[in-house]
C-alpha cells in the first residue's frame, strides 16, 4: 500500500493518520476535511468554551508532533463520491484523489427541526444546533444577549448547554419529545437519575409533549409545544442528535443504512475501504449487532484496529482485534457523568454503590447474570475499573 | 518575593501513606501542602512512581486513574502519562505532568515535590 486517502479531518480522521504511521506505514496520506479549520476537539463547545473558559486555540487536536506525519491536507474540501473499487475519491473542487487505501472518517451532523429551517439558511435567528466550532460561535454570541433559553432535546449535548447557559445565569427550559430523557442510551431509570440534574438546579424538563412550532419572525421569540404551551425564548437549541455524514457514499455500493457499516475491526464489505469514528456502524461481537457510538474515546481509538485491518489487507481474515468499548462522559452542573458497555433494553440495573439521590454512584447493567455496562456519577476510580473489567471480556468475546 | 523564590525551590517533601498501604497496581493521592499541587504515588509492579495528581488537560485526578505497566490512564477522557517522564502519550493531553521522587524509609513512603513550574 502505497497511498491511504483519510475523508474527514476530524478527531477519527487525524487519529487514522496517527495509527497508520504509528504501525509503521511510510507512504503517502491525504486527509481531506470539508471544514477550513484544522482539527479541533467537539467536546468542550457545549461546556467551558461556550463560557469562554476555553479558547479556540486551546481546542486544537494537532500538536507540533503531528509535522512528522508528512500529511497533504486538503482542508475546505468536501469529498462528493466515492469510487469503492477505483478508490477514486471526487472532490468538490473538481479535483480528485486516487488512493490504494481509504480510511472513512466523516462523522455526524446536528439534526435539524422538521420544518424549521437549517439556522443561517433561511431559519429564524437565534435557532441554533451545535455540531462545529462556528456552531458554538454563534450560539455564544446569541446567548450572551441574555435568555430564556429553551433547549430543545434532553440528550447529552442539549443538557449540557442547559448547565452552560444556567452557570452563565441565564433562565433556562428543556422541553423533551420522549416520556424519559436518555431513555435510549441510559434506560428508563437511570434516565430519570440523569434528568434530576435539571430539576435539582431549578431547571424545568417538560418531558413527553413535542414542539409543535417555533414562534417569531425575523428572531425565535418563543417555542409552543404540542399541548398549547407556549415558552418564551430569546435562544433556543435544537439537540435532538446527529446523522451520520454518509450523503456522499450513495452511489458507492457501501452499506450506509446507519452509517457505514464495518465490522468488529472498522472494515467495509469493500476491500481496502474502512470506517471509523461517529459515521461507522461497527459489528459489536458481545451484543451481536452493528452500532454506530458518538463517542470521542471511540472516534479516538476505533482508527487504530480500522488501519490495522486496511494495512493487513482483506485476506488477513477477520480474526484480528475488534475496536474498543464504547465508553462516553458528560459533565452536568458540576456533575461527571460516566458510561461504558453495551446496554440493551430489557438489561437489570444493579446499584454497585453510592445512591442516585445524592448524585453520586456506581450502576451495573446486567443481562443473564452477567454485566453488559457501567454508568458512574462522580465516581472515577470505580468506574474506571469496571470499565476495565468490561474491556477484558469485551476483547475476549470473537466474532 | 525574594524570600518566597527562595523557599519554592526546595523540594517539599510530602508524606504518602505506609508502604503496605501502596501495593503492587495501587496509587494514592497526597492531597497539595503549602506551596505544593496535589500528587499521585503509583505503585507499578514494585516499582514507586509520583506525578502531579491533577492531569494537564483538565481537572481530574490521576491517582484515580487505571495504571497499566509504567502508565496511567486519566479517568476521564483517557489521556494516557508515562510515570517516568510525565509525557502524554496522546490526546486530549498534550503538555506533560511533573514527576517527583519518591523514597521509603522505615516503612513510610514520601514525595519530594519539586518546586512549581512557574516558580523558577
Ligand atoms: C458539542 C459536542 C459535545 C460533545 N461532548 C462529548 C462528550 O462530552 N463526551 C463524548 O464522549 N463525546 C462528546 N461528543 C462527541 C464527540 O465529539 C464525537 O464523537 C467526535 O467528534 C467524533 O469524531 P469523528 O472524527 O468521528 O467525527 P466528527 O468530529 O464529526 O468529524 C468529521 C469531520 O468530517 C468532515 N466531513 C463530513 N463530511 C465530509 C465530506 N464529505 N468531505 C470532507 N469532510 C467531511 C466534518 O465536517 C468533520 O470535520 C460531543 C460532540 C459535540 C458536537
Ligand atoms: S482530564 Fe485528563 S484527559 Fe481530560
Amino acid at each position: 500500500m502505497r497511498s491511504v486517502a483519510v475523508v474527514g479531518a476530524s478527531l477519527a480522521g487525524l487519529a487514522a493518520a496517527r495509527a497508520l504511521r504509528a504501525q509503521g506505514y511510510d507512504g503517502g496520506i491525504t486527509l481531506i476535511g470539508d471544514e477550513p479549520r484544522a482539527p479541533y476537539d467537539r467536546p468542550p463547545l457545549s461546556k467551558d468554551f461556550l463560557l469562554s473558559r476555553t479558547s479556540t486555540e486551546e481546542l486544537a487536536l494537532t500538536t507540533d508532533d503531528d509535522e512528522s506525519l508528512a500529511v497533504d491536507w486538503r482542508l475546505g474540501t468536501t469529498a462528493t463520491a466515492l469510487d469503492p473499487y477505483e478508490r477514486r475519491i471526487t472532490l468538490s473542487d473538481g479535483g480528485e484523489v486516487r488512493a490504494d487505501g481509504v480510511v472513512i472518517a466523516t462523522g455526524a451532523r446536528a439534526r435539524t427541526l422538521p420544518g424549521a429551517g437549517a439556522p443561517g439558511a433561511g431559519g429564524m435567528s437565534g435557532v441554533h444546533t451545535l455540531r462545529t466550532l462556528d456552531d458554538a460561535l454563534a450560539l455564544r454570541e446569541s446567548l450572551r444577549s441574555g435568555g430564556p433559553l429553551v433547549v430543545i432535546g434532553a440528550g447529552f449535548i442539549g443538557s449540557e448547554v442547559a448547565s452552560t447557559a444556567l452557570a452563565a445565569g441565564l433562565d433556562v427550559t428543556v422541553v423533551e419529545a420522549l416520556p424519559v430523557p436518555l431513555a435510549g442510551p441510559l434506560g428508563a431509570g437511570m434516565g430519570a437519575v440523569c434528568a434530576g440534574l435539571h430539576t435539582d438546579h431549578g431547571v424545568p424538563v417538560l418531558c413527553g409533549v413535542p414542539v409543535r412550532e417555533l414562534l417569531g419572525g425575523a428572531r425565535v421569540e418563543g417555542v409552543r409545544l404540542a399541548d398549547g404551551t407556549v415558552l418564551p425564548a430569546a435562544t433556543v437549541l435544537v439537540g435532538i442528535g446527529a446523522e451520520p455524514n454518509t450523503d456522499w457514499l450513495a452511489d458507492s455500493g457501501l452499506d450506509i443504512r446507519d452509517g457505514v457499516r464495518t465490522d468488529a475491526r472498522g472494515a467495509t464489505a469493500v476491500p481496502h475501504v474502512v470506517a471509523a469514528g461517529d459515521c461507522a456502524a461497527s459489528y459489536q461481537p458481545g451484543p451481536a449487532r452493528h452500532v454506530r457510538t458518538e463517542h470521542w474515546t471511540d472516534a479516538l481509538r476505533q482508527p487504530e484496529t480500522a488501519v490495522r485491518a486496511l494495512l493487513a489487507g482483506p485476506d488477513a481474515g477477520a480474526d484480528t482485534a475488534c475496536g474498543p468499548l464504547p465508553y462516553f462522559w458528560s459533565e452536568q452542573y458540576g456533575v461527571r457523568i460516566q458510561f461504558a458497555g453495551a446496554r440493551r433494553d430489557g438489561d437489570s440495573v444493579r446499584i454497585e454503590s453510592g445512591d442516585p439521590e445524592d448524585r453520586s454512584f456506581l450502576a451495573v447493567y446486567e443481562r443473564d447474570g452477567r454485566p453488559t455496562a457501567v454508568l458512574g456519577m462522580d465516581q472515577p476510580k470505580q468506574f474506571t475499573r469496571w470499565r476495565r473489567r468490561l474491556a477484558a471480556d469485551w476483547a475476549a468475546v470473537t466474532t | 518575593m525574594e524570600h518566597s523564590e527562595t523557599l519554592t525551590r526546595e523540594d517539599t517533601v510530602l508524606v504518602a501513606c505506609r508502604i503496605e498501604d501502596l501495593p503492587p497496581g495501587e496509587s494514592v493521592r497526597v492531597d497539595a501542602a503549602e506551596g505544593t499541587e496535589a500528587v499521585a504515588v503509583f505503585n507499578a509492579d514494585g516499582e514507586l512512581y509520583a506525578i502531579d495528581d491533577t492531569c494537564t488537560h483538565q481537572d481530574a485526578s490521576l491517582a484515580d486513574g487505571w495504571l497499566e505497566g509504567c502508565t496511567v490512564e486519566c479517568p476521564l477522557h483517557a489521556a494516557c502519562f508515562d510515570l517516568r517522564t510525565g509525557m502524554p502519550s496522546g490526546p486530549p493531553a498534550k503538555r506533560p505532568v511533573r514527576t517527583h521522587r519518591v523514597t521509603v524509609e522505615d516503612g513510610v513512603v514520601r514525595v519530594h515535590v519539586a518546586a512549581p513550574v512557574g516558580a523558577l
